[in-house]
């Protein structure tokens, strides 16, 4: 059976890359905002049912969002499994950090509400903090440090060796991209909070989501010019390239070099309206919040986010994986991917199975829909979290 | 004694793997044992079978969300640990993940908020749709899981790919219909159910001892031994089916589970006690039933079952054949696009005992000059320790057995209407069904442990040892990680037991003035089994 080739090698590698865009950006944009309400919590609730109030606007829809997260993994395991095993492994630490925090998430959720113990319920409040918080940061932290190459190696059996510390993942640029993922996430979780909870939070919500949306702004305007003067270095392959290839990493010769990742906007003009995108969601955000058009903050937030994850994949196509010590053994989307069968078969899969995700996730979303108050949460006590 | 990187490794999956699955087999159980209550609360319309799904409902939330949280690790730690592995087989391994969360996981995860939030806003029937989806999708979870799994115990559809260093698929449909994957599922679901009942069970007849919330331990009583009963058989039969299939490719496991040193005549012995000595490869003692072993096994009079020392001489064969195909594997490496046809013949004529070779890569860097010593150390390394695989399997098999009895013993106090005999007469069986409860958890970790290290040095059965599975990682970060799980999820541990035995204690919300039936209407399941009243 040669099914597969109906469509060619290239064009479903293009595909999964676009596809690994789609769901990175899905999990941002949903599981995105339960991270920024989770990392407000603390500070934008005081007494417990003000708390209870922000967990419940998440509390029955966030454990669908955090699959995109488990998704995420076993696409990039099934489309890119080179990319799986070296970003995995060479990030070892900070995955750890990762998961830690995200296995407190769920459990934080459901034991808050077990016990009304105030310091019981405080340190699960924190948990939720923490459970939100890190992993929005470490995510933009390791999308900086994709971005300015990794430091690993690869022998001639396409055995990796990293040759980086925990420690050496937080330079002034993964910093910056760490907390541009922090205030983007965060200004989307108070975006969600004003639609979705009313009164004083919804007014706090407001304060600070104008506040993450000047960071955000702020940030992913120097994070450009950062990569745009040359502050950070791009890869550009030297060699020919067949776009049809049998996976290889090792087959192409690459070099780092000044302002590669511009390289497409130059060849592209009209790629410049993917960062506009993103700015146009941060500044329709910002001016939006100081209105009463919740539904459409929501839009421009969202808009936000898919802008700036989205500059991120075209500033750096077709790199997905750069190596900063061996340029010549960076992953791209022609040489990293799985086989012609595997990308079709997994298409096939996904083309029947997305639609109906999206249809029952939207479905769910509508019957639980509603502002959540004060009393809303009083008069489901029993359960509510 | 000095741990490596790979003992860590394994040491921290084996973990992470098998506190994973505490919580798993429970939610596969209870989320079918849920989704038929309710079907009886919306087709009788009493309210006691919505407390029930309730009440069960909170024990399973309780639970549901460590297996999730436990999830994350599992889904991450093949890159983050064996990333040589990830490489090499991610063109066949990674799609049942993937479309794992695609086709199970997504719904399983979406549809539970339903389940704990929608009460008041959706109907009974719509409600129920969502509670059947949350445990249909735990079971499909299930298959794709244990799909990716069996194709590690059984890598059929692949084939090596010397230009690309990775397994890739040949067939998708094998991969999928891998009988050794089919045969897991059913058993692992089974043991699920085994695991809901028991617990189902053993909580009810607690209630029973006390006096407590009759009218829902009866009904629940009810349920879970018939379920328990059903799924007993099953998960012992479906097992038998996985033995079957052991022989027929992981001749090694089976020969471990039955500490049989040397091949027999066939109908092959089996050992019901022994005491396997690993220096001297041999059974100080053993206690033998004649034939068994070899009806089990074979399903037939005269194949013969291959003891360890026959296997290890057939893997001194596969080593040797092995470097011979590494070595072609060397020279296509170096000059991949000149390289002759001749040598990429030779490879591909060995290529299937490659994994043979890299068993020598612990005591050679050439497995080549590899010696006549060096191949019988690497030969010997295909041998699990014995001991554990003989014992291990034992308690699981033992627990099966039991679990057939103890539900059918209860299945028959409630099918003749005779629970109240059990509370009045034989407090003994309730005392038995309540201290069964952590059993079957013992049966399924007990289960893990054979097939999963059964197979070592295997991390893909023949194709690749564990050991050159491994991501280039130093000692101390594994040491780290590893200490860090432990203490995160003993924490979590003692968190969730303690909040599953509160709620336990606090036992259903019933208000028993409203539950005394009226009169001659008592009608548990489908109606064909009177409970008799107060």
């Amino acid at each position: 059976m040669i099914l597969y080739e109906m469509i060619d090698y290239s064009t479903l590698k293009v595909i999964w890359w676009v596809l690994l865009g789609v769901l990175l950006i899905a999990f941002a944009v949903t599981d995105g905002f339960d991270m920024g309400v989770g990392a407000l919590l603390p500070f934008i609730a005081e007494t417990d049912i003000e708390r209870r109030v922000v967990i419940n606007t998440i509390g029955a829809t966030w454990e669908g969002n955090q699959v995109w997260f488990i998704l995420g993994g076993g696409a990039i395991f099934a489309a890119w499994p080179p990319l799986y095993a070296i970003s995995f492994s060479g990030f070892y630490l900070a995955m750890f950090v990762v998961l830690a925090a995200m296995i407190l998430r769920p459990v934080a959720f459901k034991y808050r509400s077990k016990n009304p113990d105030p310091s019981w319920r405080s340190s699960w409040d924190w948990a939720l903090f923490i459970g939100s918080f890190v992993p929005a940061l470490v995510f933009g932290v390791a999308v900086g440090n994709v971005m300015l190459g990794v430091p690993y190696s690869l022998d001639n059996d396409l055995r990796m060796t990293y040759e980086g510390s925990f420690f050496g993942l937080f330079s002034p640029f993964s910093l910056l991209c760490g907390l541009l993922s922090v205030s983007m996430l965060v200004m989307h979780g108070a975006v969600w909070l004003v639609m979705r909870a009313s009164g004083e939070i919804a007014r706090r919500a407001r304060k600070y989501g104008t506040i993450a949306a000047l960071f955000a702004i702020l940030l992913f305007a120097l994070g450009g010019y950062l990569v745009a003067s040359g502050y950070v270095d791009g890869f550009r392959i030297t060699s020919e390239v067949d776009p049809n290839m049998q996976a290889n990493p090792l087959a192409k010769q690459a070099v780092i070099e000044d302002g590669a990742w511009m390289i497409n906007y130059a060849t592209y003009p009209w790629l410049w309206l993917v960062p506009g995108l993103g700015f146009l969601g941060l500044f329709g955000t910002l001016v939006l919040l100081q209105t009463r058009l919740e539904l459409l903050i929501f839009v421009f937030s969202k808009w936000a986010i898919v802008g700036i994850i989205a500059t991120v994949g075209i500033s750096m196509f077709p790199f997905i994986l750069p190596s900063s010590v061996q340029p010549e053994a960076s992953l791209t989307v022609w040489d990293a991917s799985s086989t012609h069968r595997t990308l079709f078969n997994m298409l096939v899969v996904t083309m029947i199975f997305l639609p109906i995700i999206l249809v029952y996730t939207a479905w769910v979303y509508k019957v639980l829909w509603g502002k959540v108050d004060e009393e809303t949460i009083e008069r489901d006590n029993h359960t509510a979290y | 004694m000095e741990l490596s990187v790979v003992d860590l490794s394994r040491l921290q999956f084996a973990m992470t793997a098998l506190y994973h699955f505490l919580f798993v087999p429970l939610t596969i159980g209870l989320s079918i044992l849920l989704a038929t209550m309710e079907t009886v609360y919306v087709m009788t319309g009493r309210e006691i079978w919505k407390r029930m799904v309730k009440f069960w409902g909170t024990l399973f939330g309780i639970n549901f969300v460590l297996g999730v949280a436990t999830g994350l690790t599992m889904e991450f730690q093949f890159g983050m640990n064996w990333a040589y592995f990830s490489q090499y087989v991610g063109d066949v391994f990674g799609a049942p993940l993937a479309i794992e969360g695609l086709m199970a996981f997504f719904m399983e995860a979406t549809f539970v908020g339903l389940f704990f939030f929608g009460w008041d806003k959706l109907s009974r029937r719509q409600h129920l749709a969502a509670t059947w989806a949350v445990a249909i999708a735990t079971n499909f979870s299930a298959l794709w899981i244990l799909i990716a799994n069996g194709w590690m115990q059984n890598p059929i559809g692949a084939e090596f790919n010397p230009d690309t260093m990775r397994m890739e698929v040949s067939s998708f449909f094998d991969v999928l219909f891998n009988p050794v994957a089919q045969a897991k599922f059913v058993h692992t679901v089974s043991a699920g159910y085994v695991t809901a009942a028991l617990f189902m069970l053993g909580i009810s007849a607690w209630y029973m001892l006390q006096g407590r919330h009759l009218q829902i331990a009866k009904r629940s009583m009810t349920i879970a031994s018939a379920f328990g009963f059903a799924s007993a058989l099953s998960v012992v039969v479906l097992g038998d089916e996985s033995g079957y299939e052991a022989n027929l490719n992981q001749k090694m496991k089976l020969a471990t589970i039955e500490a049989m040193w040397h091949t027999e005549p066939a109908p092959a012995a089996f050992n019901v006690v022994a005491w396997p000595d690993m220096e001297n490869r041999e059974n100080i003692f053993a206690i033998e039933v004649p034939y068994v072993m070899g009806l089990i096994a074979t399903r037939s009079l005269d194949t013969i079952i291959p003891g360890i020392h026959e296997l290890v001489d057939r893997s001194k064969d596969r080593i040797r054949q092995g470097a011979i195909a590494w070595d072609a594997l060397q020279k296509i490496r170096e000059n991949p696009d000149t390289v002759s046809e001749e040598v990429r013949e030779t490879f591909r004529y060995n290529a299937n005992s490659l994994g043979y070779a890299y068993l020598l890569l612990p005591y050679t860097d050439n497995p080549m000059e590899a010696t006549t010593e060096q191949i019988d150390e690497a030969a010997w390394s295909t041998v699990p320790n014995v001991f554990p695989m003989f014992y291990a399997f034992r308690i699981m098999v033992a627990c099966g057995f039991f679990f057939i009895l103890l539900t059918s013993v209860f299945f028959y106090y409630s099918s003749s209407g005779k629970l109240d005999v059990l509370r009045e007469k034989r407090r003994w069986l309730l005392h038995v069904a309540v201290w069964s409860i952590p059993l079957p958890w013992v049966a399924c970790e007990m289960g893990w442990f054979v097939a999963e290290y059964g197979r070592q040095p295997w991390i893909i059965e023949s194709m690749l040892p564990t050991s050159a599975g491994v991501s280039s990682l130093s000692v101390a970060e594994v040491l780290f990680t590893l200490a860090g799980f432990v203490l995160l999820y003993s924490t979590l541990l003692v968190i969730e037991v303690t909040l599953m035995i509160k709620y336990i204690r606090i036992g259903p919300d019933d208000d028993e003035a409203a539950e005394t039936p009226p009169p001659a209407s008592v009608r548990p399941v489908s109606g064909t089994v009177p409970v008799p009243a107060e």
